[in-house]
């Protein structure tokens, strides 16, 4: 996109979305992500102690430990922060990866047409129909001890299936769309066409499907932790203290508690402003109320 | 798709570093020769090209291999586990498409009411919530504070001894909680997506039509609309099975519920190559045949799909 074209598509794009400042609902979701990812910015000078260390005896939330000690006595709020830290970062990076994924091989597709659609979405349809957290769970626990950064590419590998069958819709319709067809015929190259003129009309839908992904991924992310092969100690995410909080059978309510909630809340926000920026995107849906 | 996952499985067996032997090497008392002996005893020695038939003609004919850690074939592991497994799946499939049939009926014959507003808000909400982490609540609240079910397995102590009546009712006991979990899990997916399938239907000609003739909104929705609208929710059956058999999986880590979740650990655990690839074998084809019964059930309720 040209600059010029991306100044008048950016102010588009904000009155597109202006509707949904009205909406109380979807302010609440824009402050709990934010509100998230400010904490988790923040977790090394707002968190009271080291989340990795032992602070003192397991107990119940008090004054000094407001979120209380988990069995191994580490204090659960500073590792709720930090493990924002991770869940987050896990979770934006991982979707930027399927994201990307998703368009290029969406676009290929419905841009080319004929064998090579036909051969990339019958791939894609057998990908989907693969219980993804089970490969996920085998591969990393073939590969012991992966390094994080490599359990984030993995993790956006696996997210891209449905996004790609999204995109490859969006840009099959935008292919025949008149202003398509006169830079083809004015003899803009292939990829000219597609990145210049088809892309920039699916972004809104791209934007949309990526929202739909980071809340999988968060979860996913989450799951792999709570299996014990994800993030590894001395690093902690949601879903390796919810496994750590198993792995005393539950018997301390309070760290099971805020990282499930953590993520739900977080999660649930996600997804909210994924269907908000649908609802907005979308000319042919009316807002609902 | 059967080629694909058996491939893929089998790449994830060749790629992972070492073999089930690397730990002679680690051990100064066993002689070194023997992991050589054991690669040849179990043609691990053999070119990948010749692994690789061997592994598909093995796999073709019901054997994934031996299970390292448990010293028996994969196939007999997974045979124990995965009826288990297909039962909690089961209970729960069935369940949530009933209630999220029923859920979704109920929201889009009155959409923006109380009703619908506020059931909608709760299917979000389970909808958004990792199921492993509302199975954990649950453990903690009715099996920890009230005591109403059983924290976990698949019977009590000494059940066999029970009268088979008494057995099975022990089972379905220790069965409520993790099916539970699904089932609020999965019902708010199917309730969301046939909400919106009806409501979309409604909009259609023929049921203005109808409501046009004189026809009770009430009958509009369950005699015309309906019916239509249950086929996208066919279809969906399908592709909530991966979803499903997922949460499945960490269900049964929560409640050590004896399935394949429970294998898959022990798996992980235990670094058991052909069991653990055996897992997501076997948990695959389930899908894949799961998605296939959806199929063959959309083209017998949709003649439209039978020409193509």
């Amino acid at each position: 996109m040209s600059a010029a074209a991306r100044r008048a598509g950016a102010p588009r794009l904000l009155e597109a979305l202006a509707p949904l400042r009205r909406r109380p609902s979807v302010l609440l979701a824009v402050t709990v992500v934010a509100g998230v990812t400010v904490l988790a910015l923040l977790a090394p000078w707002v968190a009271p102690y080291d989340p990795a260390a032992a602070v003192g005896p397991t107990q119940a939330p008090s004054a000094l430990f407001p979120l209380g000690t988990d069995g191994a006595g580490r204090d659960v709020l500073s590792r709720l922060l930090h493990g924002a830290r991770i869940s987050l970062a896990v979770a934006a990076v991982a979707t930027l990866v399927a994201a990307t994924l998703g368009t290029a091989v969406g676009a290929v597709a419905g841009y080319a047409g004929g064998r090579t659609d036909a051969l990339l979405m019958r791939l894609v349809d057998a990908l989907l129909a693969l219980p993804r957290i089970l490969v996920l769970i085998a591969l990393f626990a073939l590969w012991e001890g992966l390094p994080l950064p490599v359990l984030v590419l993995l993790l956006g590998a696996m997210a891209w299936f449905p996004l790609s069958r999204l995109v490859r819709a969006q840009v099959r319709a935008a292919a025949s769309l008149e202003y398509v067809l006169a830079a083809q015929a004015l003899g803009a190259g292939r990829a000219r066409v597609v990145l210049r003129h088809v892309l920039p009309n699916v972004a809104g839908a791209v934007l949309v499907a990526s929202t739909l992904v980071a809340g999988e991924v968060i979860v996913a992310e989450a799951g792999l932790s709570f299996f014990g092969v994800g993030v590894q100690p001395p690093d902690a995410s949601w879903g390796s203290m919810l496994d750590d909080a198993r792995g005393y059978g539950f018997a301390h309510w309070w760290t099971a508690l805020p990282p499930g909630l953590a993520l739900a809340l977080t999660v649930m926000a996600i997804n909210h402003l994924g269907d908000a920026l649908r609802d907005a995107l979308d000319p042919r849906q009316l807002p609902q109320p | 798709m059967a080629a694909v996952v058996t491939t893929l499985a089998f790449f994830l067996i060749q790629l992972a570093p070492g073999d089930p032997f690397v730990w002679i090497l680690e051990n100064p008392g066993i002689d070194a020769t023997l992991r050589d002996r054991l690669r040849a005893q179990f043609g691990l020695d053999q070119p990948v090209a010749v692994q690789y038939v061997r592994y598909l003609a093995n796999v073709a004919r019901g054997d994934f291999g031996h299970s390292f850690a448990m010293s028996q074939p994969v196939a007999t592991v997974i045979a124990r586990a995965l009826p288990n497994t297909l039962l909690l799946m089961g209970t729960a499939l069935a369940l949530s498409f009933v209630l999220g049939v029923g859920l979704g009926v109920v929201q889009a014959a009155r959409p923006g009411s109380l009703p619908d507003r506020a059931s909608r808000g709760l299917a979000l909400a389970f909808y958004s919530v990792p199921d492993f982490w509302l199975a954990a609540l649950l453990l903690i609240v009715f099996a920890g504070w009230l005591r109403w079910f059983p924290p976990g397995g698949d019977a009590s102590l000494f059940a066999e001894s029970l009268a088979p009546w008494r057995r099975a009712l022990d089972r379905a006991h220790h069965l409520v909680l993790p099916a539970l979990t699904l089932v609020l899990v999965t019902t708010a997916a199917v309730s969301r997506f046939q909400r919106a399938a009806l409501l979309d239907t409604l909009a259609e000609d023929y049921v203005r039509t109808a409501i046009a003739k004189g026809l009770s909104r009430r009958a509009a929705v369950l005699r015309h609309a309906l019916r239509n609208a249950l086929l996208p929710v066919v279809t969906l059956l399908g592709l909530a099975l991966p979803a499903l058999l997922g949460g499945a999986v960490f269900v049964e880590r929560v409640f050590a519920w004896p399935g394949m979740g429970s294998l898959l650990v022990n798996a992980v655990t235990q670094r058991d190559y052909f069991l653990l690839t055996g897992c997501v074998l076997v948990g695959s084809l389930t899908v894949v045949a799961g998605s296939l019964l959806a199929d063959l059930l959309a083209i017998a309720a949709d003649p439209r799909q039978r020409r193509s």
